[in-house]
Protein backbone atom coordinates (compact mmCIF):
# COMPACT_ATOMS: atom_id res chain seq x y z
CA UNK A 1 0.00 0.00 0.00
CA UNK A 2 2.23 2.45 1.18
CA UNK A 3 4.93 1.39 -1.52
CA UNK A 4 4.72 2.84 -4.71
CA UNK A 5 5.05 1.43 -8.34
CA UNK A 6 8.44 1.96 -8.99
CA UNK A 7 8.83 -0.40 -11.93
CA UNK A 8 9.60 1.87 -14.63
CA UNK A 9 9.10 0.58 -17.31
CA UNK A 10 6.60 -1.50 -19.34
CA UNK A 11 4.04 0.54 -20.27
CA UNK A 12 5.06 1.11 -23.70
CA UNK A 13 1.97 2.64 -25.02
CA UNK A 14 2.34 5.91 -24.01
CA UNK A 15 4.94 8.23 -26.09
CA UNK A 16 6.11 10.54 -23.39
CA UNK A 17 9.88 10.22 -21.85
CA UNK A 18 9.36 9.26 -18.30
CA UNK A 19 11.65 10.20 -15.59
CA UNK A 20 12.55 6.55 -14.06
CA UNK A 21 11.01 6.96 -10.36
CA UNK A 22 13.35 6.70 -7.81
CA UNK A 23 13.12 4.20 -4.94
CA UNK A 24 11.33 5.95 -1.47
CA UNK A 25 12.89 3.29 0.71
CA UNK A 26 15.46 5.09 2.78
CA UNK A 27 18.61 3.47 4.57
CA UNK A 28 17.68 3.61 8.28
CA UNK A 29 20.81 2.05 9.82
CA UNK A 30 22.61 5.15 10.92
CA UNK A 31 18.96 7.15 11.75
CA UNK A 32 18.43 4.17 14.23
CA UNK A 33 22.27 3.91 15.35
CA UNK A 34 22.23 7.26 16.32
CA UNK A 35 18.79 7.31 17.90
CA UNK A 36 20.02 4.59 20.62
CA UNK A 37 22.96 6.25 21.20
CA UNK A 38 21.60 9.09 22.41
CA UNK A 39 19.24 7.07 23.92
CA UNK A 40 21.49 5.52 26.33
CA UNK A 41 23.17 9.06 26.75
CA UNK A 42 19.69 10.18 28.47
CA UNK A 43 19.38 6.90 30.40
CA UNK A 44 22.58 7.01 31.58
CA UNK A 45 23.18 10.57 32.74
CA UNK A 46 19.60 10.84 34.58
CA UNK A 47 19.95 7.56 36.90
CA UNK A 48 23.58 8.39 37.58
CA UNK A 49 23.28 12.32 38.38
CA UNK A 50 20.65 11.54 41.18
CA UNK A 51 23.38 11.92 44.50
CA UNK A 52 23.61 9.11 46.78
CA UNK A 53 22.85 9.51 50.71
CA UNK A 54 24.29 8.24 53.18
CA UNK A 55 21.80 7.84 56.50
CA UNK A 56 22.94 9.43 59.38
CA UNK A 57 21.98 9.15 63.26
CA UNK A 58 22.88 11.54 65.87
CA UNK A 59 21.81 10.82 69.23
CA UNK A 60 19.65 13.04 71.07
CA UNK A 61 21.00 16.10 72.78
CA UNK A 62 19.80 15.87 76.37
CA UNK A 63 20.72 18.80 78.96
CA UNK A 64 19.95 16.79 81.81
CA UNK A 65 23.02 14.46 80.91
CA UNK A 66 25.77 16.36 79.08
CA UNK A 67 28.17 14.06 79.22
CA UNK A 68 26.41 11.51 77.11
CA UNK A 69 27.42 8.34 79.60
CA UNK A 70 26.59 5.38 77.68
CA UNK A 71 25.03 2.20 78.93
CA UNK A 72 27.47 -0.04 77.17
CA UNK A 73 30.44 -2.10 78.90
CA UNK A 74 33.30 -0.56 78.44
CA UNK A 75 35.14 -3.52 76.97
CA UNK A 76 32.83 -3.68 74.23
CA UNK A 77 33.60 -0.19 73.08
CA UNK A 78 36.23 1.03 70.54
CA UNK A 79 37.06 4.87 70.60
CA UNK A 80 37.98 6.01 67.08
CA UNK A 81 40.24 9.42 66.93
CA UNK A 82 40.25 11.04 63.81
CA UNK A 83 43.31 12.81 63.82
CA UNK A 84 45.44 14.92 61.14
CA UNK A 85 46.67 13.74 57.81
CA UNK A 86 44.07 11.10 57.68
CA UNK A 87 45.42 9.24 60.63
CA UNK A 88 43.37 7.17 62.69
CA UNK A 89 44.18 6.30 66.42
CA UNK A 90 41.92 3.73 67.99
CA UNK A 91 42.15 2.17 71.43
CA UNK A 92 39.55 -0.63 73.39
CA UNK A 93 37.51 0.43 76.46
CA UNK A 94 38.28 2.97 78.85
CA UNK A 95 41.71 5.43 78.01
CA UNK A 96 44.57 4.29 79.09
CA UNK A 97 43.63 0.71 79.47
CA UNK A 98 44.74 -0.29 76.45
CA UNK A 99 47.61 0.56 74.13
CA UNK A 100 46.38 2.75 71.11
CA UNK A 101 46.87 1.86 67.78
CA UNK A 102 47.19 4.03 64.53
CA UNK A 103 46.06 3.19 61.60
CA UNK A 104 45.24 4.21 58.15
CA UNK A 105 41.92 4.38 56.23
CA UNK A 106 41.66 0.98 53.36
CA UNK A 107 41.48 -2.39 53.13
CA UNK A 108 44.33 -3.35 55.11
CA UNK A 109 44.17 -0.38 57.78
CA UNK A 110 41.03 0.62 59.83
CA UNK A 111 38.41 -1.95 58.24
CA UNK A 112 40.89 -5.11 59.29
CA UNK A 113 41.26 -3.55 63.41
CA UNK A 114 37.26 -3.29 62.62
CA UNK A 115 36.49 -6.88 61.68
CA UNK A 116 39.13 -8.05 64.14
CA UNK A 117 37.60 -6.33 67.04
CA UNK A 118 33.86 -6.98 66.66
CA UNK A 119 34.57 -10.88 66.49
CA UNK A 120 36.85 -10.86 69.67
CA UNK A 121 34.04 -8.93 71.14
CA UNK A 122 31.28 -11.34 69.69
CA UNK A 123 33.79 -14.44 71.15
CA UNK A 124 33.55 -12.41 74.68
CA UNK A 125 29.91 -11.47 74.90
CA UNK A 126 28.61 -14.44 72.91
CA UNK A 127 25.90 -13.34 71.44
CA UNK A 128 25.99 -11.85 68.21
CA UNK A 129 23.82 -8.91 68.71
CA UNK A 130 25.92 -7.58 71.36
CA UNK A 131 28.86 -6.75 69.16
CA UNK A 132 31.24 -4.07 69.09
CA UNK A 133 30.26 -0.40 69.94
CA UNK A 134 32.38 2.18 67.93
CA UNK A 135 32.97 5.55 69.30
CA UNK A 136 33.89 7.98 66.82
CA UNK A 137 35.77 11.45 68.05
CA UNK A 138 36.71 13.13 65.38
CA UNK A 139 38.95 16.56 66.17
CA UNK A 140 39.33 19.32 64.98
CA UNK A 141 42.07 18.73 62.77
CA UNK A 142 40.25 15.86 60.71
CA UNK A 143 38.21 16.20 57.66
CA UNK A 144 35.05 15.56 56.25
CA UNK A 145 36.07 12.95 54.00
CA UNK A 146 37.79 11.27 57.18
CA UNK A 147 34.11 11.22 58.80
CA UNK A 148 32.48 10.01 55.80
CA UNK A 149 35.16 7.56 55.10
CA UNK A 150 34.98 5.94 58.97
CA UNK A 151 31.17 5.96 58.68
CA UNK A 152 31.43 3.35 55.81
CA UNK A 153 33.93 1.14 56.91
CA UNK A 154 31.81 0.74 60.10
CA UNK A 155 28.99 -0.38 57.38
CA UNK A 156 31.44 -2.16 55.40
CA UNK A 157 32.70 -3.92 58.29
CA UNK A 158 29.54 -4.66 59.96
CA UNK A 159 29.75 -3.28 63.10
CA UNK A 160 26.16 -3.23 64.90
CA UNK A 161 26.36 0.28 66.96
CA UNK A 162 28.08 3.11 66.36
CA UNK A 163 28.21 6.90 67.78
CA UNK A 164 29.30 10.02 67.23
CA UNK A 165 30.75 12.03 70.16
CA UNK A 166 32.32 15.52 69.25
CA UNK A 167 33.98 15.52 72.94
CA UNK A 168 37.69 14.79 71.94
CA UNK A 169 39.17 14.96 76.04
CA UNK A 170 42.33 16.09 76.70
CA UNK A 171 44.21 12.70 77.16
CA UNK A 172 43.13 12.03 74.25
CA UNK A 173 44.39 14.89 72.16
CA UNK A 174 47.97 13.90 74.17
CA UNK A 175 47.62 10.20 73.08
CA UNK A 176 47.21 11.26 69.51
CA UNK A 177 50.53 13.77 69.91
CA UNK A 178 52.53 10.88 71.22
CA UNK A 179 51.27 8.63 67.99
CA UNK A 180 52.34 11.67 65.92
CA UNK A 181 48.29 12.11 64.25
CA UNK A 182 47.69 15.44 66.37
CA UNK A 183 49.59 19.34 65.64
CA UNK B 1 20.38 -35.21 -9.67
CA UNK B 2 20.11 -31.11 -9.55
CA UNK B 3 20.96 -29.56 -6.17
CA UNK B 4 18.53 -28.35 -4.27
CA UNK B 5 19.50 -24.52 -3.76
CA UNK B 6 18.11 -22.70 -0.69
CA UNK B 7 16.77 -19.80 -1.59
CA UNK B 8 18.86 -16.28 0.52
CA UNK B 9 16.58 -14.08 1.94
CA UNK B 10 17.14 -10.54 1.56
CA UNK B 11 19.39 -9.63 4.96
CA UNK B 12 17.63 -5.72 4.67
CA UNK B 13 15.13 -5.03 7.25
CA UNK B 14 12.49 -2.49 7.27
CA UNK B 15 13.63 -0.36 9.80
CA UNK B 16 11.15 2.11 10.14
CA UNK B 17 8.81 1.02 13.32
CA UNK B 18 12.50 0.83 14.93
CA UNK B 19 12.96 4.17 14.19
CA UNK B 20 9.66 4.98 15.24
CA UNK B 21 10.23 3.43 19.29
CA UNK B 22 13.70 4.94 19.03
CA UNK B 23 12.84 8.41 18.50
CA UNK B 24 9.71 8.09 20.92
CA UNK B 25 11.97 6.96 24.00
CA UNK B 26 14.55 9.91 22.74
CA UNK B 27 12.10 12.27 22.99
CA UNK B 28 10.77 10.84 26.72
CA UNK B 29 14.16 11.52 27.94
CA UNK B 30 15.13 14.30 26.77
CA UNK B 31 11.95 15.82 28.21
CA UNK B 32 11.84 14.21 31.66
CA UNK B 33 16.05 14.85 31.86
CA UNK B 34 16.33 18.05 34.19
CA UNK B 35 18.91 20.03 33.58
CA UNK B 36 21.51 20.13 35.91
CA UNK B 37 21.52 23.83 37.33
CA UNK B 38 24.95 25.47 38.18
CA UNK B 39 25.89 25.29 42.02
CA UNK B 40 26.70 28.30 44.12
CA UNK B 41 29.32 26.77 45.87
CA UNK B 42 31.24 23.48 43.87
CA UNK B 43 32.22 20.64 46.19
CA UNK B 44 33.57 17.84 45.49
CA UNK B 45 31.80 15.22 47.70
CA UNK B 46 33.33 12.39 49.09
CA UNK B 47 33.09 8.91 47.95
CA UNK B 48 30.90 5.78 50.01
CA UNK B 49 29.87 2.36 48.82
CA UNK B 50 25.91 3.33 49.78
CA UNK B 51 23.71 3.29 47.02
CA UNK B 52 20.38 4.69 48.67
CA UNK B 53 19.40 7.60 46.42
CA UNK B 54 17.86 10.44 48.12
CA UNK B 55 14.29 11.44 47.45
CA UNK B 56 13.86 14.03 44.83
CA UNK B 57 10.92 16.25 47.46
CA UNK B 58 10.93 17.73 50.70
CA UNK B 59 14.59 17.96 51.14
CA UNK B 60 16.86 20.33 52.13
CA UNK B 61 20.13 20.75 51.30
CA UNK B 62 23.20 22.33 53.31
CA UNK B 63 26.29 22.96 51.37
CA UNK B 64 29.01 22.96 53.25
CA UNK B 65 32.92 24.23 51.72
CA UNK B 66 35.63 26.45 52.43
CA UNK B 67 34.37 27.31 55.68
CA UNK B 68 30.81 28.54 54.08
CA UNK B 69 27.47 27.02 54.31
CA UNK B 70 24.95 27.62 51.71
CA UNK B 71 21.44 26.64 51.94
CA UNK B 72 18.59 25.30 49.40
CA UNK B 73 15.22 23.65 49.59
CA UNK B 74 13.28 21.40 46.86
CA UNK B 75 9.98 23.12 46.12
CA UNK B 76 8.71 26.58 44.41
CA UNK B 77 6.16 26.70 47.08
CA UNK B 78 7.51 25.63 49.57
CA UNK B 79 10.56 28.23 49.37
CA UNK B 80 7.79 31.30 48.47
CA UNK B 81 6.73 30.32 51.71
CA UNK B 82 9.74 29.93 53.28
CA UNK B 83 10.35 33.25 52.49
CA UNK B 84 7.76 35.09 53.79
CA UNK B 85 8.44 33.09 57.23
CA UNK B 86 12.22 34.73 56.87
CA UNK B 87 10.91 38.11 56.35
CA UNK B 88 8.41 38.32 59.12
CA UNK B 89 11.31 37.00 61.40
CA UNK B 90 13.58 39.77 60.01
CA UNK B 91 11.06 42.36 59.54
CA UNK B 92 11.34 42.45 55.44
CA UNK B 93 8.47 42.50 52.82
CA UNK B 94 8.66 40.77 49.90
CA UNK B 95 7.07 41.68 46.77
CA UNK B 96 5.29 39.01 44.19
CA UNK B 97 8.24 39.49 42.18
CA UNK B 98 11.10 39.01 44.56
CA UNK B 99 8.99 35.92 45.75
CA UNK B 100 8.66 34.38 42.43
CA UNK B 101 12.18 35.24 41.69
CA UNK B 102 13.20 33.71 44.52
CA UNK B 103 11.43 30.38 44.12
CA UNK B 104 13.82 29.69 41.18
CA UNK B 105 17.03 30.23 43.19
CA UNK B 106 18.26 26.52 43.89
CA UNK B 107 20.56 27.07 46.97
CA UNK B 108 22.03 30.14 48.08
CA UNK B 109 24.53 31.36 51.13
CA UNK B 110 23.87 35.20 51.92
CA UNK B 111 22.82 36.79 54.92
CA UNK B 112 19.25 38.48 55.33
CA UNK B 113 20.57 41.73 55.04
CA UNK B 114 21.94 41.24 51.34
CA UNK B 115 19.29 38.76 50.39
CA UNK B 116 16.83 41.44 48.56
CA UNK B 117 20.09 42.72 46.52
CA UNK B 118 20.73 39.28 45.42
CA UNK B 119 17.16 38.23 44.82
CA UNK B 120 17.39 41.61 42.34
CA UNK B 121 20.52 40.12 40.35
CA UNK B 122 19.95 38.49 37.10
CA UNK B 123 21.75 35.09 36.48
CA UNK B 124 24.69 35.83 35.02
CA UNK B 125 25.38 38.63 37.93
CA UNK B 126 24.38 35.63 40.52
CA UNK B 127 26.95 33.29 39.38
CA UNK B 128 29.90 35.40 39.09
CA UNK B 129 28.91 37.27 42.95
CA UNK B 130 31.31 35.19 45.42
CA UNK B 131 28.42 34.53 48.10
CA UNK B 132 29.88 34.70 51.76
CA UNK B 133 27.70 32.20 53.25
CA UNK B 134 24.86 32.14 55.11
CA UNK B 135 25.52 33.26 58.80
CA UNK B 136 25.78 30.33 61.03
CA UNK B 137 27.99 31.08 64.89
CA UNK B 138 25.92 30.73 67.60
CA UNK B 139 24.10 33.38 68.78
CA UNK B 140 21.51 35.60 68.30
CA UNK B 141 22.61 35.94 64.51
CA UNK B 142 22.40 32.97 63.74
CA UNK B 143 20.70 32.71 60.04
CA UNK B 144 20.81 29.67 59.34
CA UNK B 145 18.88 28.06 62.12
CA UNK B 146 16.08 30.12 61.45
CA UNK B 147 16.13 29.43 57.83
CA UNK B 148 16.31 25.30 58.71
CA UNK B 149 13.44 26.36 61.09
CA UNK B 150 11.18 28.70 58.64
CA UNK B 151 11.82 26.18 55.96
CA UNK B 152 10.70 22.89 58.31
CA UNK B 153 7.44 24.98 59.42
CA UNK B 154 6.75 25.61 55.64
CA UNK B 155 7.21 22.34 54.40
CA UNK B 156 4.90 21.27 57.32
CA UNK B 157 2.55 23.69 56.29
CA UNK B 158 2.16 22.76 52.92
CA UNK B 159 2.71 19.15 51.73
CA UNK B 160 2.22 18.39 55.59
CA UNK B 161 5.55 15.82 55.97
CA UNK B 162 8.84 16.36 57.72
CA UNK B 163 11.02 18.21 55.60
CA UNK B 164 14.39 15.53 55.45
CA UNK B 165 18.14 17.37 55.77
CA UNK B 166 20.87 16.41 53.73
CA UNK B 167 24.31 17.81 53.78
CA UNK B 168 26.67 17.90 51.12
CA UNK B 169 29.68 18.75 52.15
CA UNK B 170 33.53 19.04 50.34
CA UNK B 171 36.04 16.03 50.88
CA UNK B 172 38.86 18.93 52.42
CA UNK B 173 36.08 20.58 54.93
CA UNK B 174 37.58 21.12 57.91
CA UNK B 175 35.80 18.86 60.71
CA UNK B 176 34.35 22.11 62.85
CA UNK B 177 32.65 23.60 59.92
CA UNK B 178 30.62 20.43 59.77
CA UNK B 179 30.10 20.07 63.53
CA UNK B 180 28.94 23.72 63.70
CA UNK B 181 25.94 22.72 61.08
CA UNK B 182 25.31 19.02 63.07
CA UNK B 183 24.97 21.35 66.01
CA UNK B 184 22.34 23.85 64.44
CA UNK B 185 20.52 20.56 63.34
CA UNK B 186 20.73 19.11 66.63
CA UNK B 187 19.92 21.98 68.53
CA UNK B 188 16.17 21.63 66.83
CA UNK B 189 16.03 17.90 67.75
CA UNK B 190 16.89 16.82 64.22
CA UNK B 191 18.92 13.47 64.56
CA UNK B 192 18.35 11.73 61.37
CA UNK B 193 19.79 13.51 58.79
CA UNK B 194 21.90 12.26 55.13
CA UNK B 195 25.44 12.76 54.01
CA UNK B 196 25.97 13.29 50.29
CA UNK B 197 28.27 11.13 48.83
CA UNK B 198 29.39 9.95 45.12
CA UNK B 199 29.49 6.58 44.29
CA UNK B 200 32.25 4.34 45.09
CA UNK B 201 32.74 0.54 44.29
CA UNK B 202 33.54 -1.44 47.74
CA UNK B 203 36.55 -3.10 47.41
Amino acid sequence: MAELDTSGGGNKKGKKVRSKKQSTRVDLTAMVDLAFLLITFFMLTTTLAKPQAMDMFMPDKDDKNPDEVLDVKASRTMTVLLGEDNKIVWYMGVIGDNAPTVDNFGKKGIRESLVQNNKNVVATTGNPEKGLMVIIKPTDQSNYKNFVDILDEIKIAGVPSYGINNKVENAEIGLMKAQGAYK
Amino acid sequence: MPKVKIKRKSTVTDMTAMCDVAFLLLTFFILTATARQPEALAVDTPSSTVTFKLPDTDISTLTVGQGKVFFGVVGQDIRINTLERMGEQYNLTFTDEEKKRFSVIDNFGVPMASLKQFIAMDNADRMKLVQPGIPADSGANNQLKQWILQSRYATKEMHNVDLRFSIKGDSKEEYPTIRRVIDVLQDQKINKFSLITSLEAAD
